[in-house]
């Protein structure tokens, strides 16, 4: 069985963002570029699966400019067998993601599809489930445990859900999005990264794939949250009755 | 010798103290376990002839930083004084409370507690100068102390010293983008200094373990090291000026923010590393480089310490100019840190190294930057080198790696009683000393060597459950000798304070230290700052 891992390159988690000053959108230039968290453990998941034995090839597939590639490669160093790489131009909405990955599915025909729950760029979490909608798989995601039966070809799935667990068997094929408990992501070793030098990377344009890439949104502005005020530290209750009545108007 | 002179001062001082009365004996408590150091300190108390003294000196040798006689030139405290201060700084900075003192007077390690009874937080430099000016005309005893991380207990009082604490004073007085020049008070705490500058696209030219609590005043004055020396040099380099408050209330404003100055003597230096002895530094103006986006760090394993050497060399070589730092930790120090601290994985999988290396490269270009780390690091293991590691994909995994070499200290306060050594070596014989250590040590404590290879500086631990006298014994005066023998220094970037202040002899001559007396008489006469530190007692009668 093949599996098919969705990575995405965004801004590092631990970078301070900034907005650009024309406000239409967060700086990137000169911005460390990381492999999305949730992504990483998606693939950590793959390769754990692989590495049981229920798996023969896990294959990492990012969209965007040229320098996704570097992504790419973390994904390999990290033991994907190969690569693909769609290239587009900078900010795919989900829908157009899950239209290309849709695609990829059909050339390759992965028993597992494993995204990340989100990206920490835009939060959309929406691809996972748009892609399952697309193809007709059904879907675990918020994935924090996922345990694979090769025999009876179902995948249980503990879902991270507001009111606590839930667990879902899922039918292979399927498409897990995984949220941050799952698994720990592991490091990129010297050897790995040798080996991820000779490992094949496959191009594809959208235009390849038969796919027509166009936004319904568009940004209109990216503004900063209002900047939390200090306190104030009173001295006695008379004063705190004044400025709730002068100052907060509240009584 | 110097171990020779060392001995004959210490056998005067140690008469001395016998000559006076036994009964007025130091306060000052050397805290530990099974405070054996006390009972060795009653021995010599009730002992009373002076051969039984020479006898059983070489035993108390080590403890001698303990056998300090409080001054009686200095006077002691009472309510006319506490009344002026809290005329002068305020009810609100005058601080009696006994459970605030209590922390005060303990330092990071909790080995030296001293028993002030008052603390003083001045808001301002006149604030400081006034309470000099006062301490001076009064002969008060003064402890400068900043965030207290200090680990020779150079921060916290021997005896009952009133405590002058800037850290209210931690204002950011101005910051120049295009040059990079920084000005703060002393009492900014290093993190705060570091966030403040990650905005402005800058970073401090230095970092350590303690930045979440350690101000840079205290950084200052102690010519403190840390992990990036190797990269941006020491604070004589970047500090461009400094305000300091000497012990009679001058303020000596030399708080230039020019990178070039040749006017008259760079006097800005005694107070860098003089430890709060010189004077109180209030303002600081620094030089800070630019942040450059590409940081990659690695976490490599090596098998022997000549390969560790051997990857130093090639790493300056062949990183050269995007080398930012270069640890070492052995495998006792990664056991301790993976089993005190939480949330500390090994990167390296299961088999045990004997050595971990740490590498971090900062540079302008991305993938340039990476490419040619990574070309090193595969180099260096097809030549045997390094025998495993990894490269941090994002900056979660690059803290993590440095989690561990920073979580060493931590990690051996938690593993209980530790005996801290802090060394400039030879790179080719530092492990040797570890070695020599282990042998010399056997089952009685575990023998942890780590540190900053980048620049020759080893940090020597012994950890045992608990104090003892007999560890102690194997330990000094053998590590200071060792050092010594292999002109070393015995303290890389820790400072003498309390613990080493008598062991200046085993670094430097005795002409040397006697001017340094000399410039100590001419800005402290009364020597109020911080005594019983940093120079040998002797030469302060």
């Amino acid at each position: 069985m093949k599996i098919m891992v969705a990575v995405k390159r965004v801004v590092d988690y631990a970078v301070k963002i900034r907005i650009k000053p024309d406000k239409s959108g967060v700086e990137t230039q000169n911005v460390k570029m990381s492999m999305n968290p949730f992504c990483e453990i998606a693939l950590e998941e793959a390769l754990k699966i692989k590495e049981s034995g229920l798996a023969k090839e896990v294959i990492a597939v990012t969209m965007g400019p040229s320098n996704c590639v570097d992504t790419l490669r973390t994904g390999l160093a990290m033991g994907a067998d190969r690569g693909i790489h769609v290239e587009a131009a900078r900010d795919l909405v989900p829908l157009s993601v899950a239209k290309v990955l849709k695609k990829l599915v059909e050339v390759e025909n992965p028993g597992l599809l494993i995204l990340g729950k989100q990206a920490i760029d835009d939060d959309c979490n929406q691809t996972g489930q748009m892609i399952a909608a697309l193809l007709g798989w059904p879907q675990g995601t918020f994935a924090s445990k996922v345990v694979l039966d090769k025999e009876k070809q179902v995948a249980t799935v503990d879902r991270e859900v507001d009111g606590g667990l839930e667990t879902l068997c899922l039918d292979l094929p399927a498409v897990i999005t995984t949220d941050l408990r799952l698994n720990q992501p592991r490091y990129a070793t010297l050897p790995n990264i040798m080996k991820a030098k000779s490992k094949p990377i496959k191009k594809y344009t959208p235009e390849e794939l038969n796919v027509k890439i166009k936004s319904d949104l568009e940004v209109v502005q990216v503004t900063e949250p209002p900047k939390r005020k200090a306190g104030v530290i009173l001295s006695s209750v008379d004063e705190l009755i004044d400025k709730l009545k002068n100052e907060a108007h509240v009584i | 010798m110097e171990k020779w002179r060392a001995t004959t001062n210490l056998r005067r001082s140690l008469k001395s103290i016998l000559n006076r009365q036994l009964s007025s004996v130091s306060e000052f408590r050397y805290l530990n376990g099974k405070r054996s150091c006390q009972s060795s300190f009653n021995l010599i108390r009730d002992c009373k002839s002076l051969g039984q003294v020479n006898a059983i000196q070489h035993r108390c040798f080590s403890s001698a930083s303990t056998l300090v006689q409080r001054n009686p030139s200095f006077s002691t405290l009472n309510s006319d004084d506490i009344s002026y201060f809290k005329g002068l700084l305020g009810e609100k900075s005058v601080i009696q409370d006994e459970d605030r003192l209590e922390t005060v007077n303990t330092d990071w390690m909790h080995k030296y507690k001293g028993s002030s009874k008052l603390l003083l937080l001045p808001r301002s430099t006149e604030e400081v100068a006034q309470i000099l000016r006062y301490c001076n005309s009064r002969c008060l005893a003064v402890v400068p102390q900043g965030g207290n991380t200090g680990l020779v207990g150079g921060s916290v009082p021997v005896f009952d010293e009133v405590i002058v604490n800037v850290s209210s004073m931690n204002n950011i007085i101005s910051f120049d983008k295009v040059s990079g020049i920084l000005v703060c008070e002393a009492g900014c705490i290093l993190e705060n200094l570091i966030s403040f500058l990650d905005n402005q696209g800058f970073i401090m030219p230095l970092d350590l373990g303690a930045k979440g609590s350690c101000q840079i005043g205290g950084n200052v004055s102690t010519n403190a090291g840390g992990l990036r020396l190797v990269r941006y040099g020491s604070l004589h380099g970047n500090v461009l000026g400094l305000e300091a408050v000497l012990a009679n209330g001058d303020v000596l404003d030399m708080l230039g923010t020019l990178r070039k100055d040749n006017t008259g003597y760079d006097l800005k230096h005694l107070f860098i590393g003089s430890e709060g002895s010189l004077g109180i530094v209030t303002k600081v103006s620094i030089l800070t480089p630019p942040k450059l986006s590409s940081v990659n760090i690695a976490f490599l394993a090596c098998n022997d310490y000549s390969s560790c050497q051997k990857l130093l060399m090639e790493a300056k070589r062949k990183l050269g100019e995007i080398l930012s730092a270069f640890e070492f930790l052995d495998t006792e120090a990664m056991n301790l840190v993976l089993h005190q601290l939480d949330g500390v994985r090994n990167p390296l999988p299961a088999s045990m190294h004997n050595f971990y290396i740490l590498i971090e490269t900062t540079g302008s270009d991305e993938s340039y930057n990476r490419e040619k780390l990574e070309a090193f690091l595969l180099s260096s293991m097809e030549g045997g080198l390094i025998s495993d590691g990894v490269l941090a994909q994002d900056i979660n995994q690059a803290s993590s790696f440095w989690r561990i070499r920073e979580g060493v200290p931590e990690a051996l306060m938690k593993a209980g009683a530790v005996y801290k050594y802090d060394l400039s070596l030879p790179v080719e014989k530092m492990y040797d000393l570890v070695d020599d250590m282990r042998i010399r040590l056997g089952d009685l404590a575990t023998v942890v060597g780590y540190g900053h290879l980048g620049d020759g500086n080893l940090h020597l631990n012994v950890s045992a459950p608990e104090y003892d006298d007999k560890i102690l014994e194997q330990i000094e005066p053998y590590v200071y000798e060792w050092t010594s023998k292999h002109r070393g220094s015995i303290s890389a970037e820790h400072g003498l304070g309390l613990m080493k202040a008598n062991k200046i002899y085993y670094s430097k001559s005795t002409e040397t230290v006697q001017t340094m007396a000399s410039i100590k008489k001419l800005l402290d006469p009364n020597g109020i700052l911080n005594p019983y530190k940093v120079l040998p007692h002797s030469l302060n009668s």
